[in-house]
């Protein structure tokens, strides 16, 4: 129980994330149509990359600017499914090669090629969601991390990445759907995902997911590992010369933050129901960096909050001013990072919850005292637990 | 002494030999040849340029060599990972304090206690009570006991010194190297810090950089001098202090 408690960060902690989960959970399904509650739900999916992005770039201080690689990868493991079972002889009997994507028949392929043939089973392409990026992301970080390419280096090649990604998704039209993607997804194990019902159920599958990925993330953050993760973007030597392998915890965090873009991946193929390479490239895997820098690079929860309203703010401005959107969206990362670092998270440290307990006349210090004298640990802790959107200083 | 187990006894803990690097042809140490007992406390000293941290960069594996040997303990050095020079026993503090700025004193000396070490060591590390009297005890040492909550970022510069020592001192090394340990420290923190060094060198061989004259004579039990990557004089402080080359090059200017 205590432990758990630590888990979750304390009371605040769990304050924090139960306003979140309120707000996904409940208030957005309440007030939201069909419509707008897809989108939140596919906002949610850049989300997943974002919380990775805390882990491996806030914390572990290892910014790719590739993650849509391992997004589109995971998305278009599950795309690959949808569209083999959309592609039943039946409803493709009038294509020269009955039973195969109708964009293969486009490009005069006669065969399933064999890449696609595990895809037939939805075991394999849910462990594939996983295993594929991961093991992407485990080559590049070994490769990488063990020769000690680091800071914009590292930046640079997962740009590299992410591009040959792309130019490979669109070269090989016949086997990927080329620049369109992997389009008209319908029915996942026969159950149709296109109606509101299946969203809705989609949606909260999704935000169930995302949840999920948060706590294992805040689990990573309290335990010796996210110490040492601060530790290493501090004094990357001293932690070598206390006797860590730094290489191994990089590989790790950057493995993870891998994962959960992958997640989010699939759960995007599933609830927009297609894929295409314009996930994959530098650009959308520069703006989801952009969605942690806004809700805060040290903050879970803010990362959440931050893909959210800069996806809301893009759907509105590109709705109503399309041409301004790219500058703002410029604006806003430069404001970022020269005003307020710590993005909307950081924010709310040093201004809203002055506010708020301005707002509440509870005095500030009530909650944040640690007792003097007492042993470290519980001490630690609960400093250490202190806010719902966690700031180091 | 001439019995094998005497001859064992007095074997050094760590033996350097025809140690050498050079950069671009610039040779930083040239055929160097240091040997340290057990229990000893050494001090290197030289002037700026003399290869003497560069020696301490070897031993840990910061540099590579280009040839010659570092024997600790029977394991040569110069071929292992530095994590595995680490988990050897050879223990190193740099010359700017080294120190997570960002975590507490007590996270700082956490961080070196050798166990989780590994991915998912860490990810289940338990804070059990054996780490919280370990670093209870180093913190007291380090004249830091009632710092531990700070932030280390905050301490002054001459605790971020003492919490670096901790921090190896958390680690327990047989080999100790201290890269001027009392720069930048006041008088009465350096009679504290030789205080310390000489209670932390008890069962454990030190190796310190230094120029302060008047700490080395407090802690030395025996002075090497490099110069132009090469030994140049060893033996008591007296006897350094007294060698006309010495004078010459050092201690004369």
């Amino acid at each position: 129980m205590n432990a758990l408690n630590k888990m979750l960060g304390g009371r605040q902690g769990v304050v924090g994330l139960l306003i979140l989960a309120t707000l996904i959970l409940v208030v957005f399904p309440l007030t939201l149509d069909a419509f707008r509650l897809n989108m939140v739900g596919k906002y949610l999916t850049y989300a997943f990359v974002a919380v990775g992005l805390v882990l491996c770039w806030g914390y572990g201080g290892i910014l790719s600017l590739g993650q849509g690689v391992f997004f589109g990868l995971g998305g278009y493991c599950m795309a690959m499914f949808l569209k083999l079972e959309a592609s039943d002889p039946e409803s493709t009997k009038i294509q020269s090669t009955p039973g195969i994507p109708d964009f293969m028949d486009w490009n005069q392929i006669t065969e399933l090629p064999w890449l696609w043939v595990p895809f037939h089973s939805f075991t394999f392409t849910v462990m594939a969601v996983i295993v594929l990026p991961v093991l992407l992301a485990l080559i590049i970080g070994v490769a990488l991390f063990r020769r000690r390419v680091g800071d914009v280096y590292f930046s640079i090649v997962t740009q590299a990445i992410a591009l040959i990604l792309t130019v490979l998704i669109i070269g090989q039209q016949g086997l990927t759907g080329g620049i369109n993607g992997i389009t008209d997804l319908k029915t996942l194990l026969g159950w149709d995902i296109r109606s509101d019902s299946a969203k809705l159920l989609l949606y909260f599958i999704n935000a169930g997911l995302l949840f999920g990925c948060i706590l294992f993330g805040k689990f990573i953050l309290n335990s010796k590992l996210g110490r040492l993760l601060m530790a290493m973007r501090d004094k990357e030597e001293r932690v070598r010369f206390s006797g860590y392998d730094v290489a191994a915890f990089k590989v790790f965090v950057y493995c993870v933050a891998a994962c959960f873009s992958a997640i989010g991946g699939a759960m995007f193929a599933l609830q927009v129901g297609f894929m295409s390479p314009s996930f994959v490239g530098i650009v959308p895997s520069i703006e989801m960096v952009i969605f942690a820098a806004v809700g805060g690079r040290m903050s879970l929860l803010g990362a959440v909050y931050g893909s959210l309203l800069v996806n809301y703010g893009k759907t509105y401005f590109s709705e109503s001013f399309p041409e301004l959107w790219l500058y703002l969206m410029g604006g806003l990362f430069i404001a970022v990072v020269m005003y307020f670092p710590n993005g909307l998270a950081g924010l709310w440290e040093s201004h809203g919850r002055k506010w708020l307990s301005g707002v509440t006349r509870k005095p500030a210090t009530v909650i944040a005292s640690p007792a003097p004298g007492i042993t470290p640990t519980p001490a630690l802790a609960d400093k250490k637990a202190a806010s719902p959107l966690e700031i180091q200083p | 002494m001439t019995s094998p187990t005497g001859f064992q006894m007095n074997k050094p803990v760590l033996a350097i030999e025809g140690l050498t690097v050079s950069f671009d042809g610039f040779k930083a140490v040239d055929d160097l040849n240091l040997y340290i007992d057990r229990n000893e406390v050494r001090v290197v000293i030289g002037p700026n340029g003399a290869g003497k941290t560069t020696v301490l960069d070897l031993i840990c594996g910061k540099t590579r060599a280009t040839g010659g040997s570092i024997q600790f303990k029977d394991r040569e050095l110069t071929k292992m990972n530095e994590y595995d020079i680490v988990r050897a026993g050879v223990g190193r503090k740099f010359q700017t304090p080294s120190i997570y700025d960002n975590l507490s004193v007590f996270e700082n000396l956490e961080m070196s206690f050798p166990a989780g070490r590994s991915v998912f060591g860490a990810l289940f590390f338990k804070r059990t009570q054996a780490v919280l009297e370990r670093v209870n005890q180093v913190a007291a040492d380090i004249f830091l006991g009632d710092l531990l909550q700070q932030q280390a970022g905050l301490l002054s510069h001459g605790q971020k010194q003492w919490l670096e020592i901790g921090m190896l001192l958390m680690q327990d090394p047989e080999l100790l190297m201290l890269d001027e340990p009392v720069a930048g420290m006041s008088v009465s923190e350096r009679a504290q810090t030789a205080d310390l060094l000489n209670r932390i060198s008890q069962g454990r061989s030190v190796l310190v950089i230094e120029h302060d004259m008047e700490f080395v004579k407090s802690i030395a039990h025996k002075v090497t001098v490099l110069h132009q990557g090469k030994v140049l004089a060893e033996g008591s402080m007296e006897s350094v202090q007294n060698n006309p080359k010495v004078i010459e090059v050092y201690l004369g200017h």
